[in-house]
């Protein structure tokens, strides 16, 4: 059985108990135990259709938009009930931000984009917005790049560029962790680089639970290493120890890619 | 040969001739509507033509027929004389055609053009010396009495004033009469005074107008036709006159640019055939803009319910097949649901409502533009949900997902990145309603359109809209001048030109529009990779 407690003997942020979800009859998650850690960088890994997304999708209630799904059992954050009716979405999801599989930047400037969350908020104060996009933009590594053109529109940036002003968009509310589900896998080797690296700076701030098809990637980013397969939690331990001595065979059989 | 068939180029020809084909008919629709419609107003040439039998005839030739024997038709006016405008002659009939220079046309305000020469003039009841030009003379008299008649139109304008404030004075008594008869016993007595007092300056200025038009018609000319009949006009009845065989293309072009802002911005005369189409535009445009107002709003709510809101099921599917077949049906049974829905429901209604005193005259208890462009907003609505719902399905997932995972609700983010996305597509929505709108006649008719309309529906007097009034349209002129008309042959070409307009207002208001569409276009979907 897989580790229930983090791997890390840091103090766990996101606290996954005995997680259960149903698209309709199937199931999709099973009684899953995870507990991620503060200001580090978790990977979920496992062939495509295992769960990996539906999984992060649980943790800011993405899944809420799917109108078949069921969730039992039980998300914390720092101690709240996710899953719970009294939990408020809007602010869960200004707690834990989302970068998407495909970079999704609005039919706005590079401006709005950035600060589209603090609008929403009802944040108008010029110096406040202005602060905000430059600090976000220096977060996400695309200061410098896109500085001289803040107010043209978003859709004008290349692959990459655009996938980190999403970053930017979603650090600009201040989030608590931030989740990513295959932030580069529409991405060139050298735009992926830039995201890895980013990813390095981020976990100093923010809490990043990445998934991944490329172990390679969760090799070189994480900090700890969760193995799903079939919508079962099969390991989860230090990216360290997963890459280099699983303790469950399955998940050397896939890390060595004799499946998956 | 089977190789060709597998190339595919076959198809690829089909496909461009279909295209071909359609842009061909729609051109040449548009090039006989233009050429009819633009050449109406230039001034044609007048032909004086001497028949075997030794009659003559004067008139502009407007057909000419290859059959046998070959014929021309000549418009000869003079309806007053001859009893019709055209006439057909043999060719082999006409024994020499000349085009004299001092051929006059006036056009008049009864009795259509009259083709012939000037004789004398007669102001103030005395024959003109017998020397001079009679047609400058003419020309000098005409200029005198139109100026006279620009002054007595500010007294019309005073009586239509004064009509008003009777007709106002009239309702505030029956109002009061109606609530409490012996209560307002006083009040209604000191608005009699007022309203006979108004009546009588009414009078007053009537018989003003009277003696001014007497004194106005004194002043004749008398013409002759070609064959030398003669006739007396009084000079007031003439509205314009010309010699158009002796006219220089300037002049020509002159005469065309006036006949152009008459037609834009005038009155219509004799039963719509002539002067001005100005009630028609302006009722055509008002209704069209006001059934935008209605069916806009309207749509793309219902739309962005079926697609955002509502759960996906069985009878939203149904509510869609419902929406999309709405624009099979028969556009006359909107006219028909409008009649008795709004005319003869809500309109009689309101009317028992708020308008009492008025009964048993309806107020809106009749066709009117309200209930004209609430009839055309409910037939075209479905045009604009199908449009609204087609866009914002097309919007990708991540848009929704991106603005959501940042806390925003389904409805900021409806309002600041789905409805300006979908914009565009809700204006094609637009601009086709607007365009089946103003070209739709059938329904009208059953709910406020009419041949003539006594007053604009937007005015200078309060409450400066009347929704309830009975409005003009250039479909429906089309249908009433080129096939209700005592006069058909005379009214074809307004009929073109009537259409012609029509073609102008739609590709307007959808050039307009389509520009609009662009710039949002360009806003929204510059994306390169
Ligand atoms: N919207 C959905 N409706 C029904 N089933 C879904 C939906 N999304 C995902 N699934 C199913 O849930 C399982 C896990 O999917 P997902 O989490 O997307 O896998 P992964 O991201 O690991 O590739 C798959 O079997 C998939 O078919
Ligand atoms: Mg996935």
């Amino acid at each position: 059985m897989a580790s229930n407690e983090s791997p890390l003997l840091d103090s766990t942020i996101l606290n996954i108990r005995d997680l259960n979800l149903f698209y309709g009859q199937a199931q999709a998650l099973s009684s899953i135990n995870l507990a991620i850690p503060r200001k580090k960088v978790t990977a979920f890994i496992g062939p495509s259709g295992c769960g990996k997304s539906t999984l992060l999708r649980c943790l800011n209630r993405m899944n809420d938009l799917i109108d078949i799904v069921r969730v039992a059992g039980s998300i914390t954050l720092d101690g709240e009930e996710i899953n719970s009716p009294a939990m408020d979405v809007i602010n869960l999801r200004r707690r834990v931000g989302m970068v998407f599989q495909q970079s999704n930047p609005f039919p706005k400037s590079i401006y709005e984009n950035v600060i589209f969350g603090l609008r929403i908020a009802g944040i108008n104060n010029k110096g406040t917005l202005d602060e905000t996009v430059e600090r976000s933009l220096r977060g996400a590594a695309i200061w410098d790049e896109v500085k001289d053109r803040l107010h043209e529109s978003a859709l004008g940036l290349s692959g990459g560029q655009a996938q980190r002003i999403c970053i930017a968009r979603a650090i600009a509310v201040n989030p608590e962790v931030i989740l990513m589900d295959e932030p580069c896998s529409a991405l060139d080797p050298i735009a992926t680089a830039k995201i890895e690296e980013l990813i390095h700076e981020l976990k100093k701030l923010f809490t990043v639970v990445i998934v991944t098809h490329n172990m390679q990637q969760a090799a070189r980013v994480s900090d700890c290493t969760a193995f799903l397969y079939m919508g079962e939690l099969i390991e989860f331990n230090e990216t360290r120890k997963i890459f280099t001595n699983p303790d469950n065979a399955q998940t050397e059989d896939y890390i060595t890619g004799r499946f998956g | 040969m089977k190789h060709f068939w597998l190339r595919g180029e076959p198809q690829v020809i089909a496909t461009a001739a279909a295209l071909g084909i359609t842009l061909l008919l729609t051109l040449t629709l548009v090039i006989v509507v233009l050429v009819n419609g633009m050449g109406f107003f230039w001034p044609a040439g007048v032909a004086r033509a001497v028949l075997k039998d030794g009659t003559v005839i004067a008139g502009e030739i407007t057909a000419r027929e290859m059959g046998q024997p070959p014929r021309l038709q000549f418009k000869v006016g003079n309806r007053d004389l001859y009893g019709q405008d055209f006439r057909w002659v043999d060719r082999a009939e006409i024994t020499s055609l000349s085009y004299p220079s001092d051929l006059i046309v006036l056009e008049r305000k009864e009795h259509g053009n009259f083709y012939g020469f000037t004789k004398t003039v007669s102001v103030d009841g005395e024959q003109a010396a017998a020397g001079g030009d009679p047609a400058q003379r003419l020309d000098a008299a005409w200029e005198q009495v139109a100026g006279k008649s620009k002054t007595a139109s500010s007294l019309d304008k005073q009586v239509s004033d004064l009509t008003y404030q009777a007709e106002r004075i009239r309702q505030q008594m029956t109002r009061l009469s109606h609530d409490d008869r012996q209560g307002n016993t006083a009040t209604i007595a000191a608005l009699k005074g007022r309203l006979d007092g108004t009546l009588a300056r009414i009078d007053g200025l009537a018989e003003q107008q009277n003696g001014e038009a007497t004194e106005l018609r004194r002043a004749t000319v008398t013409v002759a036709d070609a064959s030398g009949t003669g006739k007396e006009i009084p000079i007031a009845d003439i509205v314009r006159i010309y010699r158009p065989n002796s006219m220089t293309v300037w002049a020509k072009t002159m005469y065309y640019l006036e006949r152009l802002r008459e037609l834009l911005f005038d009155e219509p005369r004799e039963s719509n055939t002539e002067g001005g189409l100005f009630p028609a535009i302006f009722g055509t445009v008002m209704m069209v803009l006001l059934m935008t107002l209605f069916s806009l709003p309207f749509g793309v709510i219902a739309a962005v319910y079926l697609r955002e809101y509502a759960q996906e099921g069985f009878l939203v599917r149904m509510v869609r097949i419902a929406v999309n077949n709405l624009a099979g049906v028969p556009s006359i049974v909107y006219g028909v649901f409008g009649l008795g829905f709004f005319v003869y429901g809500i309109g009689s209604g309101m009317d028992r409502l708020f308008y009492p005193e008025r009964l048993p005259t309806p107020t809106f208890g009749t066709g009117g533009i309200l209930w004209s462009s609430l009839t055309l907003a409910l037939l075209t609505v479905p045009v604009i949900i199908v449009a609204t719902e087609e866009s914002l399905a097309a919007i990708p997932k991540g848009i929704r997902e991106g603005s959501l995972s940042l806390g925003a609700t389904k409805f900021q983010t409806l309002t600041r990145l789905l409805l300006p996305m979908a914009t565009p597509g809700i204006m094609t929505g637009m601009i086709l309603s607007m365009a089946r709108a103003a070209g739709e006649v059938a329904p009208l008719m059953l709910v406020g359109v009419v041949k003539l309309a006594p007053s604009l529906p937007l005015d200078m007097r309060f409450p400066y809209f009347h929704m309830d009034r009975k409005f003009m349209h250039l479909g429906f002129h089309i249908y009433d001048v080129g096939f209700q008309s005592p006069n058909v042959e005379a009214a074809k070409p307004m009929v073109y030109v009537t259409t012609l307009l029509l073609l102008a207002i739609v590709i307007a208001a959808s050039s307009s529009a389509i520009y609009l569409r662009t710039i949002m276009k360009k806003r929204y979907t510059t994306r390169t990779f």
